[in-house]
């Protein structure tokens, strides 16, 4: 496709539709179409909304912990020996992952809407984790809908959320994972759509849910933009960040769109490796579809089913991928690849063992990439990866991996 | 005059409401989905419903979930049903059928060659559960070139304002949601359901179906009450689901059996209505 990529392409996404270019939209029941208006009329009044604003970046500065630091990772850079890793340090954020600024916008949408009730759909879990987090700030009820595979892997995410005072309730529908968990939270707010508000965890789903996830996690980008300047003299030749449904890839690319010269990686979980389909890779491997209220690339058989994934981390198992990203890949302007589990593992245990950061599963696809970029760059140059989120969550599944009993 | 318009014009005409069943295309078994629709028809369905199975079916409550499940277990694809609805018309010209679906599966089909398809077939309408009126354009398109009716939904949460947008775009019949929530689900209110009906015919002169939460002769009874049809679909593949678990040797013939006698229950029950 050659389209111009001027600053005002990227502006003017989405459309008074929710749609980037043939991806997006609002593929829903009628049931809740009337939630969805209100929600972006809401959002459309609040956004440029001063106090709205303030309200918001207070949240983030004093009970996140933001800005997050951009930190050079110097003995991992010096050991690839190419150009210099920086890590835009989400994982310091407070509930240890990117998720938590979209669950602070989130919940404030649902407060000025008036909503006594939260519902949210999980993985790995840390989208529940920030989402029960709020809830119990705000006192809200909250439910998080989490497949029962996902549950079984990321235990401690579980307890955490039991302890914010959230119901974790298990799907075990379909192949009880990520996708699954997003089926029942839907089915959830058709029946309880007067009094809930559905917290989605990723740039996916029905607009204008891509929108305002975008929106409300670009401060990681604004932030690392000005970092970069500040710390490196200049932009960075590349960014960096994992793809499960988008959200912290979007929140690092979108304020970097306009730069020509910042090249973007997002990259999918390549799972046992793209050839043997086992992976959650639709950008990669997919094609357009429908699902989850938006049109995007999806894993999908001959007959328009959605097809099984596979990925080490929980947060990357899901099938389809954010309607802007599709839109972004489609354009040309940011280059979609993928990291394998194996590949993973390492790049998590090299971050650990290098740098004493231990990241996220999902996160380390990431890494992985980020290592064979930096290889192949000069030391004059630098880029950013997006550490979205710290793998405390995951050292159960590494042992389970490597064979040893916690 | 299309067999959905012809079928409400005689339903009117003799003073009865319609009855609308939905099963899922493939549930229980691929090769037994014609016969079951040849008997619900004996049984007193006016109009069939057949889902299309989806491996997502987002509006669906558990019941219906099963079925996709099912279905799609046993191989159950698009063309499938399309196999399924033309080996129907071999026997039965009459009786409209509606397919029932979620879109990736049509749009993967393409919407031309569906629509195309569909007419062959024999099909007479489609619901497609998340193409609201704002995503519709195309395949409407399509349908609208071989006469398919394109038919929505109207729940309890669509304004006023909406309602008329919809009727607008309508054909067929309207598909009033009876609750807010999944198939099967929830408690009937009456009441509710009579004052949104009202709307819906203060905007249109089309026939009124109601679905969702219809669960026996009494729920029909009450809803036979103030629409032109009433739809029950979990309620028959419990039933299905029921039997084959009380006794698991049943045969697939006693299955549909079980269906069958409930739809006719509920038959019984909406011709008792004081109307």
């Amino acid at each position: 496709m050659t389209i111009d990529i001027t600053p005002e392409l990227f502006a003017s996404v989405p459309d008074a539709h929710g749609r980037f270019g043939p991806f997006g939209g609002k593929f829903v029941a009628e049931t809740l179409m009337s939630a969805l208006s209100d929600l972006e009329a809401l959002y459309a009044r609040l956004k440029d909304d001063a106090a709205f604003q303030r309200e918001f970046d207070a949240d983030l500065a004093h009970y996140v912990g933001r800005p997050s630091p951009l930190y050079e990772a110097s003995r991992l850079s010096d050991a690839i020996g190419g150009g210099r890793i920086y890590l835009k340090r989400e994982d310091l954020n407070h509930t240890g992952a990117h998720k938590v600024n979209n669950t602070i916008g989130q919940a404030l949408l649902a407060k000025h809407m008036g909503k006594r009730r939260v519902i949210a759909e999980t993985g790995a879990g840390q989208h529940g984790v920030a989402t029960a987090t709020v809830a119990a700030r705000l006192g809200l009820e909250c439910h998080v809908f989490m497949g029962e595979e996902d549950i079984r892997r990321q235990s401690l995410n579980v307890y955490r959320m039991k302890l914010l005072g959230a119901e974790v309730v298990p799907v075990t529908s379909g192949s009880r994972t990520l996708k699954d968990a997003m089926n029942e939270a839907l089915r959830d707010w058709v029946t309880n759509v007067d009094d809930t508000f559905y917290i989605i965890g990723t740039v996916a789903g029905p607009h204008p849910y891509p929108m305002l996830v975008r929106d409300f996690q670009s401060v990681i980008g604004r932030e690392a933009r000005v970092q970069s300047l500040a710390q490196a003299g200049k932009l960075p030749a590349g960014l960096v960040a994992c793809v499960g449904g988008g959200s912290n890839a979007i929140g690092l690319f979108h304020p970097f769109l306009q730069d020509a010269e910042v090249a973007m990686y997002g990259v999918e979980a390549g799972g046992k490796g793209l050839e043997t389909g086992a992976h959650a890779a639709p950008l990669s491997m997919g094609s357009p579809g429908v699902l989850h209220g938006n049109r995007t690339y999806l894993m999908q058989d001959d007959d328009g089913q959605i097809l099984d994934t596979h990925s080490v981390s929980a947060g990357l198992d899901y099938p389809g991928v954010g309607p802007e990203h599709a839109w972004l890949k489609d354009i040309g302007r940011v280059n979609y690849v993928a990291a394998n589990d194996d590949e993973a593992l390492a790049a998590f245990h090299r971050l650990t063992r290098v740098e004493g950061i231990m990241p996220a599963l999902e996160t380390a696809h990431a890494m992985a990439y980020a290592e064979r970029l930096a290889a192949d760059m000069s030391p004059d140059e630098h880029i950013i990866v997006n550490l979205s989120g710290r793998g405390d969550k995951d050292i159960l599944t590494v042992a389970a991996i490597e064979g040893i009993e916690v | 005059m299309s067999r959905l318009n012809a079928t409400f014009a005689r339903l009117r005409s003799e003073g009865r409401q319609g009855l609308v069943s939905y099963v899922v295309a493939g549930d229980p078994s691929p090769s037994g989905t014609v016969e079951l629709l040849h008997q619900l028809v004996v049984a007193g369905a006016d109009v069939l419903e057949v889902g299309v199975p989806f491996s997502d079916p987002m509006a669906e409550g558990a019941v219906i979930q099963k079925g996709h499940e099912r279905a799609l277990a046993n191989g159950m694809s698009l063309q499938g049903v399309l196999d399924i609805v033309a080996a129907f018309r071999q026997a039965d010209q009459h009786t409209p059928i509606i397919m029932m679906g979620y879109a990736n599966p049509i749009e993967r089909f393409g919407y031309e060659a569906f629509a195309a398809a569909g007419a062959e077939a024999g099909v007479d309408g489609l619901i497609t559960v998340d193409l609201p009126p704002e995503e519709v354009d195309a395949i409407d398109a399509a349908l609208k070139a071989v006469e398919l009716d394109n038919i929505f939904l109207i729940s309890p949460t669509t304004p006023a304002s909406r309602i008329q947008t919809i009727v607008e775009r309508a054909r067929g019949f309207i598909y009033c949601v009876a609750v807010k929530g999944v198939t099967g689900s929830g408690q009937l209110d009456a009441a509710e359901v009579a004052r949104n009906v009202a709307l819906i015919r203060s905007k249109t002169a089309l026939p009124v179906a109601v679905g969702f939460g219809i669960k026996d002769a009494d729920s029909a009874r009450a809803v036979a009450a103030v629409a032109d049809a009433v739809v029950v679909g979990s309620a028959l593949i419990d039933a299905m689901v029921r039997i084959a678990e009380q006794e698991p040797m049943a045969s697939e013939d006693q299955r549909h059996a079980a269906a069958a006698a409930l739809l006719k229950s509920i038959r019984e029950g909406m011709d008792s209505s004081p109307s």
